[in-house]
């Protein structure tokens, strides 16, 4: 049996209860979704599993996503959950081809939280709002009491408008396309495990956790015929590249040499026994096009101040359809895993 | 190391293999060296009659299942917070599940990332009992050991450790006397000889007649070390030699040495499929008892149970088969559905072949055409 089509036939266990890593982006977040949300909800929108679900209204396409923040610690070296939740919604939107519009917020706040915690962190999230050209226009506050939270959980939705003719579904990869990543990889991840109670790593890395629109506009407005765009968020690089070969049923190949990833980055890996690929971006995408148009993909990327390191990493083929395959620094071959979402537990 | 020297080796690999024109057979003692050779490829470019074992060296992977029993009954005490490596959350004890199952129920278990921290548990919980899950070999055991000296000098009396903790050497003379595998060489750990040195390998060598190199991490480290050990078998020597001179020397690290002893004594220890072995694990002295939680709870006995049918971590462990031969690998065992404890660990053998599995093994076939230049 293919091993991907395996995996897919692996089910939860009825006795099962909810561990930390079916919130993890991996396999396991996968099962929960598939076994208990979309068997119970499914319908053809939610069916397609994309970051965001796209409409149409008054022959307008519509993107519309939800995304909840949980990250420990609230604060860290490069933003906050204020800045995250709104760069991950706006990601999430742009990454369907749509330009965000409008946004709500949902709060749920621990009883004690302080006030000027969280001030802080809506004006972050004021700040990136403001850059993106994006609305708040409606919201809901909870509060809980003392232990039922930890200090501040936010959901945030989002509305964007698609562009015409931008179609940049993970399903949509072929044979002959390239994959370009739009700078290095893991450096939200690294930045918020090294401020973590118990690890405390003095390191100068900072998260990557940024709004894309002003990056990946360019390519969608200047009629580039972009195949997928995919923010490798939790999971990383793998989780990434995994969907995309499963959803376009094509091989993709990578090359580790060609990966941009920060040398800060891969201490923190390797101290703590983390793989580089399965680690968060708040602020990256992988693009998908067709060779011929990589160069003009890649010109576009290094013009705009946070696409300075895109790197093209690797190609799309027929065979192994449905598999992402590394070849190595030192020249092996390897099957990239679909990670299983434990690593890091509430990185977003 | 440079690129090219990497190369080098590997065409020396290639050229000793051709010229012994027989299959050998190498043990990689240590976890991390699995996941570097699988995470690298590297066996993908290896000659197809040079084998590389996986050896008994991931920690969590020898500790048997009676003790994460032992530890979930532990952590379903009032007083109890448990503090361990992530790595033993998911592995399966006989019959009472998994520390992950028991956390969600409401165990006060936690994830630390060094027993210095655990230590700070304890500090910063008073009313709890602090017990840490000891669980590696010379590497991580001086750390520990430290964190009981510390605790007995500031008089703590709510922290403890139940002491898994293991040494290398021994286990590898098991595995040579308990036969049924063709073993022809050792690459020996490079973490655990940053403590104990290259030389306690040497009775290896001279009882057994088998070559021995310590080695680094990095692929070019590995492949260095195979290509030490070829040499040694062409011509027919038996020595431990020293490839991660960066790190190791002959005699180790005198202070964690003497720490170790100082805290521990030797004692008879089971591994997991090697069973019982003796004078391999470290028991904390008589003068410390009261930081050992197996004398603290002397009444919490892990039910008996057995291995789960079919799962055969213990011929992985002893390096008699290769992860893919067990049946339920990649089946009814893959790193969300774990059976055995090498799927679990980071460090084990199966979850590194199975996470970082070459092509044919994937199922993809090797018909696909390449788009990177293979060797």
């Amino acid at each position: 049996m293919n091993r991907q089509a395996f995996l897919n036939d692996v089910k939860m266990k009825n006795d099962q209860m909810i561990l930390l890593s079916h919130g993890g982006g991996g396999l396991r977040s996968k099962q929960l979704i598939n076994e208990v949300l979309v068997k119970r909800l499914g319908n053809p929108v939610l069916n397609m599993l994309d970051d965001g679900a796209l409409l149409t209204l008054d022959r307008k396409d519509i993107v519309f996503t939800t995304d909840s923040f949980v990250v420990r610690p609230l604060f860290f070296p490069g933003g906050d959950i204020g800045r995250l939740a709104a760069c991950g919604t706006i990601n999430d939107l742009v990454m369907m081809g749509a330009e965000p519009r409008y946004l709500s917020l949902g709060l749920i706040i621990e009883e004690g939280f302080s006030l000027r915690d969280l001030e802080r962190a809506v004006l972050s999230m004021r700040e990136i709002l403001d850059v993106a050209k994006v609305k708040i226009v409606t919201g809901d506050t909870k509060v809980v009491e003392k232990g039922a939270a930890a200090g501040l959980f936010i959901n945030t939705s989002g509305i964007g408008v698609r562009l015409a003719n931008a179609d940049t579904r993970v399903s949509n990869a072929r044979p002959g396309d390239v994959v370009v990543v739009t700078g290095t990889l893991g450096d939200h991840g690294a930045a918020v495990i090294s401020c973590r109670e118990g690890i405390n790593l003095d390191s100068k890395l900072e998260s990557d956790v940024a709004p894309l629109w002003g990056l990946i506009a360019p390519l969608l407005t200047q009629g580039t015929e972009l195949h997928c765009l995919r923010d490798p968020t939790r999971g990383g690089l793998a989780a990434a590249l995994c969907d995309i070969a499963e959803a376009s049923r094509v091989g993709i190949r990578v090359r580790e040499r060609e990966i941009p990833v920060r040398k800060e980055t891969l201490g923190v890996c390797r101290l703590l026994g983390l793989d580089p690929l399965n680690m968060a971006c708040e602020g990256r995408a992988v693009v998908v096009c067709p060779e011929r148009l990589c160069r003009d993909v890649l010109r576009m990327l290094h013009s705009h101040p946070m696409g300075g390191n895109a790197r093209a990493i690797g190609v799309v083929e027929e065979q192994p359809a449905g598999l992402v395959v590394l070849e190595t620094d030192v020249g092996g071959e390897r099957i990239v895993e679909m990670p299983m979402g434990d690593d890091l537990p509430r990185i977003c | 190391m440079k690129q090219s020297d990497f190369k080098q080796h590997l065409d020396g690999i290639h050229d000793i293999a051709d010229r012994l024109a027989r299959p050998v057979k190498i043990m990689e003692v240590c976890g991390t060296h699995t996941v570097a050779v699988c995470r690298s490829g590297l066996r993908s470019l290896l000659p197809s009659s040079l084998k590389l074992l996986s050896g008994p060296g991931c920690p969590v992977c020898v500790t048997p299942a009676e003790y994460i029993d032992r530890a979930i009954l532990l952590s379903r005490r009032p007083e109890v917070l448990l503090a361990t490596f992530g790595d033993l959350m998911r592995v399966p004890g006989f019959s009472l599940g998994t520390l992950e199952k028991e956390r969600a129920s409401g165990a006060r278990v936690r994830v630390v990332y060094s027993v210095s921290d655990a230590l700070a548990l304890a500090d910063e919980r008073k009313s709890a009992k602090v017990i840490f899950l000891a669980v590696g070999f010379e590497t991580t055991a001086p750390g520990i050991a430290w964190a009981v000296k510390t605790a007995a000098e500031r008089g703590m009396k709510n922290f403890a450790i139940l002491s898994a903790l293991k040494t290398m050497p021994n286990a590898m003379e098991a595995l040579l006397q308990s036969g049924g595998v063709q073993i022809d060489g050792f690459i020996c750990p490079g973490h655990v000889s940053t403590i104990i040195g290259s030389r306690p390998y040497e009775f290896i060598c001279r009882k057994y007649c088998r070559p021995c190199v310590v080695a680094g991490f990095e692929p070019a480290d590995v492949v260095a070390a195979i290509a030490m050990l070829l040499g040694q078998i062409e011509e027919g020597k038996c020595e431990v030699q020293n490839q991660y001179l960066r790190a190791v020397s002959a005699g180790g690290n005198p202070k964690a040495g003497l720490l170790l002893e100082e805290i521990f004594e030797p004692a008879d220890a089971e591994w997991r499929g090697l069973g019982v072995v003796p004078q391999s694990g470290l028991r904390l002295r008589d003068k410390y008892k009261n930081y050992d939680a197996f004398s603290l709870y002397p009444d919490i006995k892990a039910p008996a149970g057995a291995e789960v049918s079919g799962c055969l971590c213990g011929e992985v462990l002893r390096g008699r088969i290769a992860p893919p031969e067990c049946k339920l690998f990649g089946k009814k065992c893959t790193p969300t559905t774990p059976v055995g404890a090498c799927m679990v660990s980071g460090e084990g053998a199966c979850a590194a072949y199975y996470r970082y599995a070459p092509l044919a093994e994937a199922g993809g076939g090797d018909e696909s055409p390449s788009f990177f230049k293979r060797r």
